[in-house]
């Protein structure tokens, strides 16, 4: 087994002021997998993050999701988008979500993203997500999927995963 | 660096209880992580609720949660007070149990209330399953959490269930 954790964290932003968006640069390519958690909230209600990866702004995300919003439950999927994968959740009380990216690091694969977001006061949604692009991850970009800012307080803390 | 992901306690009923607690809780990480299995004592309905207090709030109003859910044959999805999870009862399948995950992100935190996920299986091979996701929020108070308490809607824990709390830090 190699030396180190198997989970490390590899870095944190919480907020001292509202924000659009939070950036992790230069991310560590020691890791198998990374994990991004956030608790977060916003001016408006029941929001997604987006997430992009390496400044791409090309359509070259896709999200597939569910949420129940506590009457109906709805699937559905954005193809060719521009804006960044779905994950974790947004609202105007603290929500939170769990970002899983397998094998980040990978020069060979697309990248599968596993997301998860709870948000008491709009929603509760799962997404499974797809950046078709083969390089490896060296920097992430969260944003509101609605374009406003984060509150101050909002946190978000990203890890990393390895598997040997 | 300190361990990331830290056991803080873990609890193996010896014999059917109504509620688990984990007390003096460590203030030293930054989220808690809470995996259970477990199954209900009682057989009238074939699921019962996991609920879930912080500190001495037992009002229900103070956790309003959203859950969406899957039974095989339809799915849905809900709203209602202080659920984080299900509990299987004991109608399903011999030696099943239900198992599922609560991560507390920040859980030290005064100034903000306490958002929940909290993800829950159960497969017996029977027509009992469910899936389920729930989005749960502490709004009785901002206070760091000390403690936790897991309960269900109606009857007990059986011997068996198991319970970790873990701390995850990020630095």
């Amino acid at each position: 087994m190699a030396a180190g954790a198997t989970y490390e964290p590899i870095a944190t932003t919480t907020l001292g002021s509202a924000a659009a968006s939070v950036t992790f640069s230069s991310i560590p390519q020691g890791y198998t997998d990374l994990v991004l958690v956030n608790n977060a909230k916003s001016a408006t209600n029941g929001a997604a993050l987006t997430i992009q990866f390496n400044s791409d702004t090309s359509t070259n995300y896709s999200s597939t999701f569910m949420y129940g919003d506590g009457s109906s439950t709805t699937s559905a999927r954005v193809s060719n988008s521009s804006a960044g994968v779905y994950g974790g959740r947004c609202g105007t009380e603290f929500s939170s979500g769990i970002t899983h990216i397998q094998n980040y690091s990978n020069t060979t694969t697309y990248k599968s993203i596993v997301s998860r977001g709870s948000d008491a006061t709009s929603a509760v949604i799962a997404y499974a997500s797809l950046w078709r692009n083969t390089s490896a991850i060296t920097s992430m970009t969260i944003k509101n999927e609605s374009n406003v800012n984060f509150s101050s307080g909002s946190t978000f803390t990203l890890y990393g995963i390895t598997a040997a | 660096m300190a361990n990331t992901y830290t056991l803080i306690e873990a609890k193996t009923l010896g014999s059917a209880v109504a509620s688990v607690t984990f007390s003096s809780i460590p203030q030293t990480y930054t989220d808690l992580k809470l995996v259970y299995s477990v199954r209900n004592s009682g057989s009238a309905d074939p699921w019962y609720q996991v609920l879930i207090q912080f500190n001495s709030d037992s009002t229900a109003s103070n956790y309003p949660y959203r859950y969406i859910y899957g039974l095989a044959s339809s799915a849905g999805s809900g709203t209602g007070n202080q659920a984080v999870g299900y509990s299987v009862s004991a109608s399903a399948t011999a030696s099943t149990f239900s198992n599922g995950e609560i991560y507390i992100p920040n859980y030290t935190n005064a100034s903000n209330y306490k958002s929940i996920s909290g993800d829950v299986v159960n497969e017996n091979n029977a027509s009992t399953n469910i899936v389920a996701l729930y989005a749960t929020l502490w709004q009785g108070t901002a206070a760091a959490i000390t403690s936790l308490t897991l309960t269900q809607n109606a009857n007990d824990f059986v011997q068996y269930s198991t319970f970790y709390l873990y701390g995850i830090s990020n630095s």
